[in-house]
């Protein structure tokens, strides 16, 4: 093979060009399906929690049952119901109706050609394996749709989101500004103490924080879990600052030389210019919210009503554990919006892990 | 009319209010826009820092506030025999030294992966290998107890297909640790892009190079990938050594809060979790949270000293 290559290659294309070109070929769709198979390996559990939200409870339990949502297909021959079987003949694999179970030979029909009647099948009818149909069973999300209460859990989730996010960009902005802008005394040891607080666990100040915001009343309620982010964080300020630093200054000057104040400046030409960052920030920012636990946990126990997703999602699974099917539909319900919303603005998500994690 | 604006302004300027000079002005603004910063600083890091080393000096239980005594370093002394925080902290340091140089070991091979070449569609893998980071930890957590489960879940059928031994992950003291492992490769979303971007800004006149000199593949990855992005390996490194002393939901979810099996989901976290909150313990949880700072200090310094050894820094600038 390899001997016959060289020649019929040199007389088609002068030799090497097209041998280069198969290799070529060849290393695409090996990267490509080696990429396929991890990445598939790698979302399984996705397949494996959509195939479970759609199944009927018993079907997980079925010996045999499909691996996709499927129920025993049934077929009625005169007036009855009877269980279809996959039954082997000499014409391969047949879907058969049981019609006459018998111990050495049974009689089947066609569903196909009922009108042919019953053919006898000569073997143990209990070593068949049932016939399944593709079948989609809807109830486990509406019931965990309702169990849950997700419209009330979606609201809350969404209001404490979108209340933090705000409090958050708008602070940002304004001390990203003020890092980004001014010279002061002091500037550059204020900013290493802001970065600093990156590796300060939470932790540390949880538990002062915590009597306090019960001393004011706040447990049980969203303040504690909005009002701390109106004083800005240091991720959100360090990758807005960066990006402020690329904006040219000459446009802040003419705007200065035009008699605008700091505050027009940030409204009129900096935030303008840095709509892609602060957007990043605040998808970043709101969907942290939406998938926090451990302060949520802290702050809102025993008030249920005011439970976002995360929290009500984890008592669900504490009370239906025995049920995967509702768990699994509980899940669609809490990841459909992230993942869509990850998917239509994912180039904002992505470079901003790279802004904030790699530049200095 | 700017003209003129510009004009009245810089007239204006040495006589503004109170004598102010332009440098004195630019501070006094930079100081207004990051004072929201400045006021959280002081309202929810430093003096709760300061409030949290005096409650480890206390046994301040919330439930009765009033009746806080000074009791010097006994909770500090306590902590050499505390069977739960000695367990935690053998089950988080295990993890740590185990488990996360596994997972970036697979997220720099993702990296490379989705950074080959000859691979079609590469955003389209990246998107699909970072996507899990965007799905709530909770529902996450969900997904992966359904999968891992012994009797329903498709991992143990696929093992049992194949005659392998299927293990009862989240049930067994002993297999709950490789289902967490596995539980995290859905979280290699953001060391992966770093890495990505680590791999990106390898010059590929190096690769070049190094194949005239005939150097094999795995040579030019020894010793032109790797010591490349030791930049990147280190950031890596340091922020999930620091993540593992705060895991937690995963832990708490799958152990319905107790750190089930055996003590073997003890993680640090969730074991100071369980002293403030579930036993009201607060003075020495905060005593357990000064030791987790001290620990994450000590990773950062060691590693930032190690690091100072090995890794490359472009044309040592800096």
């Amino acid at each position: 093979m390899t001997a016959a290559a060289p020649p019929l290659a040199r007389a088609v294309t002068g030799g090497a060009p097209l041998r280069r070109q198969i290799n070529r070929f060849t290393a695409i769709a090996g990267m490509t399906s080696l990429a396929l198979v991890v990445v598939s390996a790698f979302l399984l559990p996705l397949l494996f929690m959509v195939s479970t939200a759609f199944k009927e409870p018993s079907q997980l339990t079925t010996p045999g049952a499909p691996l996709y949502p499927a129920t025993p297909e049934q077929f009625e021959y005169q007036g009855e119901q009877y269980a279809v079987y996959d039954v082997p003949t000499d014409d391969g694999l047949k879907a058969w109706a049981l019609v006459e179970p018998g111990r050495e030979q049974s009689g089947f029909v066609d569903p196909a050609h009922p009108e042919k009647g019953i053919v006898t099948w000569q073997g143990r009818w209990r070593t068949l394996n049932q016939h399944w149909s593709f079948g989609l069973y809807t109830n486990n999300l509406s019931n965990a749709w309702q169990l849950i209460n997700f419209p009330r859990l979606l609201g809350n989730t969404v209001a404490i989101a979108t209340l933090s996010t705000i409090g958050a960009v708008l602070s940002s902005i304004c001390v990203a500004y003020g890092f980004s802008r001014f010279r002061f005394p002091g500037r550059n040891g204020l900013f290493l103490l802001l970065l600093s607080t990156i590796i300060l666990p939470l932790q540390v100040t949880l538990i002062p924080t915590f009597a306090v915001f019960s001393a004011f009343g706040w447990v049980g309620t969203w303040l504690p879990l909005i009002i701390p982010h109106f004083f800005a964080n240091a991720y959100n300020v360090f990758l807005l600052r960066q990006y402020f630093l690329t904006i040219p200054r000459e446009l802040d000057e003419a705007a200065m030389i035009d008699g605008a104040g700091p505050f027009r400046i940030l409204r009129s030409v900096v935030v303008p210019q840095a709509k892609a960052a602060i957007v990043a920030v605040s998808l970043f920012h709101f969907f942290w919210a939406w998938n926090e636990y451990f302060l949520t946990l802290i702050y809102l126990r025993g008030n249920q009503q005011l439970a976002p997703l995360s929290v009500g999602l984890a008592q669900f699974q504490g009370v239906y554990s025995t049920e995967p099917t509702l768990l699994q539909a509980a899940s669609i319900m809490a990841m459909i919006i992230p993942v869509a919303v990850f998917f239509l603005a994912q180039r904002a998500f992505m470079r901003g892990v790279v802004i904030t994690g790699v530049e200095k | 009319m700017a003209i003129g604006e510009t004009t009245r302004d810089t007239t204006r300027a040495p006589s503004t209010s109170r004598g102010m000079s332009l440098a004195t002005r630019e501070s006094l603004s930079g100081y207004l826009f990051i004072s929201p910063w400045i006021i959280g600083f002081i309202a929810f890091t430093a003096l709760p820092m300061l409030a949290s080393l005096y409650l480890s000096l206390t046994d301040f239980d919330p439930r009765r506030p009033e009746a806080i005594h000074f009791i010097g370093l006994a909770n500090y002394a306590k902590m050499t025999t505390d069977p739960n925080l000695l367990n935690s902290l053998g089950v988080t340091l295990r993890f740590g030294i185990i488990v996360v140089p596994l997972t970036m070991a697979f997220a720099l091979g993702v990296a490379m992966l989705v950074n080959h070449p000859r691979l079609l569609g590469r955003n389209f893998f990246r998107s699909l290998f970072y996507m899990p980071m965007q799905i709530p930890i909770v529902a996450s957590t969900l997904v992966w107890i359904g999968m891992l489960n012994a009797s329903t879940g498709w991992l143990d059928l696929g093992l049992r297909a194949m005659g392998l031994p299927a293990p009862d992950w989240l049930n067994s003291a002993i297999w709950v640790t490789p289902a967490l492992a596995l539980m995290g490769i859905w979280g290699i979303g953001n060391m992966m892009l770093i890495f990505l971007a680590g791999l990106q800004g390898v010059p590929t006149e190096l690769y070049e190079a190094a194949r005239v000199d005939g150097a094999g593949r795995w040579a030019s990855f020894r010793r032109i990938t790797l010591p490349m992005i030791s930049p990147v390996i280190f950031y890596n490194a340091i922020i999930a050594l620091i993540g593992t002393f705060q895991y937690f939901t995963q832990a708490y979810i799958v152990s319905n809060g107790r750190g089930d099996p055996a003590g073997a989901t003890l993680f640090y976290n969730l074991n100071l979790y369980l002293e403030g909150f579930g036993y009201y313990q607060m003075g020495y949880a905060s005593a357990l949270a000064w030791l987790l700072f001290v620990i994450v200090l000590t990773i950062t310094v060691v590693l930032f000293r190690l690091g100072g050894k090995w890794v490359y820094e472009a044309g040592g600038v800096r």
